[in-house]
Parts: C-alpha cells; sequence; structure tokens
C-alpha cells in the first residue's frame, strides 16, 4: 500500500491525458466538434466508478470471509471515492450535453424535458443513491461488528443493482447518449478512432490510480481513528 | 451498377464536404492558443498531486508517533 511507484505512475498517465488529448488529431463529428476530447475525462469519471465500486465489493466479500475489520473499513472508502467520481461524472456530463444536446428548436423547458427522461441519467442516479444508502445505513449503526457485517452485506446487494441500473436498461432504451444498443460505449472498437484510444486507456488508469491513491489516505486515516478511539 | 458506384462516390464527396464543415478550434491551435488551456489544467493538476503528497506526508507522521 505504501509504495510509490504506482502513484507516479497516475500522475504521468494523467499529465500525458492533458496534454495528447488536447493535442492529438480527433475525428471530425458535427455536433460534437471539439467536444468529443471529453472521452478523456467525463468518461474515465465513470470508468473510475465502476472499477473503484468493484474493488469496494471485493473487499466487503473479504471481510465477510475474514472478520478483519480493515476490509470493511477499505469496502466503506473505496465506496466513497468511487461515489464522488460518479458525482464528478454526473456534473461533467451535464456540462457537455447542455452544449450537445439542447435543441435549438425548442425552448430550454422543452429541451430539459426530453434529457431528464434520458435512461443513462436515470440508472446512473438509482445507482449513486443505492450507495448513498450504503454510507447512511453503515454510519448508523454504532455496534462495530454488527455495522461491518450490515454494511458488507448490504455493500454486495449495491453493486448487484449496478448491473440492471447501468449495465442492461439504459443499453435497451432508446437515448440521446451514444453506446446503446451497440454494446459498451467507451470499449466499442467501431466508436473510437485508433488516436483516441491510445489516450482513453491511459487516461482511464490514470484517473483510477488517482482515485485509489486518495482511497488509501482516507483508509489510514480511518485506521489512525480507530488506534485513537481504542486506546 | 453505374447508379451505385455514382451513389457511392456520391456519399464519398458529402463525407468529405461534410468533414470540412464541422466546425473545430482550428485557429485556436494554429495560434497556439491551446498550449494556454493545457498549462492550467496541468496547474490544477500539480496543485492536486502537491495536496495530496501533503497529505500522505501527514499521515505518515502520524502512523510514526502512535
Amino acid at each position: 500500500m505504501y509504495k510509490k511507484w504506482w502513484k507516479i505512475l497516475s500522475v504521468v498517465l494523467l499529465v500525458y491525458t492533458f496534454v495528447a488529448g488536447l493535442l492529438i488529431n480527433v475525428p471530425r463529428q458535427p455536433q460534437l466538434q471539439e467536444t468529443i476530447r471529453n472521452l478523456f475525462f467525463h468518461v474515465c469519471m465513470w470508468f473510475g466508478m465502476m472499477i473503484l465500486f468493484t474493488v469496494s465489493v471485493i473487499q466487503s466479500v473479504k471481510y465477510l470471509r475474514t472478520n478483519n475489520l480493515k476490509h470493511d473499513i477499505a469496502a466503506r472508502h473505496y465506496a466513497v471515492v468511487g461515489i464522488l467520481f460518479g458525482l464528478l461524472g454526473y456534473a461533467t456530463g451535464s456540462i457537455w450535453m447542455s452544449y450537445t444536446w439542447i435543441d435549438s428548436n425548442k425552448t430550454l423547458f422543452n429541451s430539459f424535458g426530453s434529457i431528464a427522461r434520458e435512461p443513462k441519467l436515470i440508472g446512473a442516479a438509482i445507482a449513486l443513491l443505492v450507495y448513498a444508502a450504503y454510507l447512511v445505513l453503515r454510519d448508523s449503526i454504532p455496534d462495530m461488528d454488527k455495522k461491518a457485517r450490515i454494511s458488507s452485506v448490504y455493500n454486495i446487494f449495491a453493486y448487484a443493482m449496478l448491473f440492471p441500473s447501468i449495465w442492461i436498461i439504459p443499453r435497451i432504451l432508446p437515448s440521446l447518449h451514444p453506446g446503446g444498443s451497440e454494446g459498451n460505449p467507451a470499449l466499442n472498437f467501431k466508436d473510437a478512432s485508433m488516436n483516441m484510444r491510445l489516450v482513453f486507456y491511459p487516461a482511464i488508469v490514470g484517473w483510477t490510480l488517482l482515485g485509489v491513491w486518495i482511497v488509501t489516505l482516507k483508509i489510514r486515516l480511518s485506521i489512525l481513528q480507530e488506534k485513537k478511539l481504542s486506546q | 451498377m453505374k447508379k451505385i458506384i455514382s451513389l457511392l462516390i456520391f456519399s464519398l464527396f458529402t463525407l468529405v464536404i461534410s468533414a470540412q464543415d464541422v466546425t473545430m478550434a482550428d485557429t485556436m491551435r494554429s495560434e497556439g492558443k491551446i498550449n494556454v488551456v493545457i498549462a492550467v489544467m496541468l496547474t490544477i493538476l500539480l496543485g492536486i498531486v502537491l495536496y495530496l503528497i501533503r497529505l500522505e506526508r501527514k499521515i505518515s507522521k502520524l502512523e510514526k508517533n502512535n
């Protein structure tokens, strides 16, 4: 956990993302125009969120198998930073869509009506709310072991809810958001050009590692706090 | 056959034309101002990373004291 190389790797990859992400040649798409470069930032937030949630559920299962409270603390912080990434994905997405999805022939209000009905937005909101409930549940139980066990079990349910709410239902329904019935919006090889993939994959790794870095700091703080409380 | 070929050529032409029609930040790039944006973003990234490193040092100190 205290090794340095992956933190340096994260920073190097992020610097590469920022420089190459703005300088490379991207496909010229009507409507999207230069905003296609948001792929390296907005989409990576959602990727990072999914990876962090996956690690979180793994830690929860580990806790249930070993009863080691460290795993439960880790699961909580992975979930928190996952939610942070999800919220950032939401915020960046709302900026992006207000420039590309707004119908200039309609009033802003009517345009918003169709955007608010986007299955991808609703699905992501459900997923984030389910994880918010995880935090509420975990922090509302005073007894340490009970808290850890109940919230670990709930975390597995929350992860299972990701499947219908993010990965299945939004892809069945028609949507303005790219990547619907054709499969994964980001990993589809027909969609992203070779150039963009050269930046996109390192960007995912860089952002995710930055998230993991924050998580490890939070875990270490929590463990210190627990030690102080038990003294 | 001829029709198909002419259709193909026509669609190719429209593709080329539409590709040129799309407004991109070409002037910004040619004037070199995109570098400013990169500089700003890198500054923000640097700030966040320095903050994280400081935080990590503080936590390491606390861990040693315990």
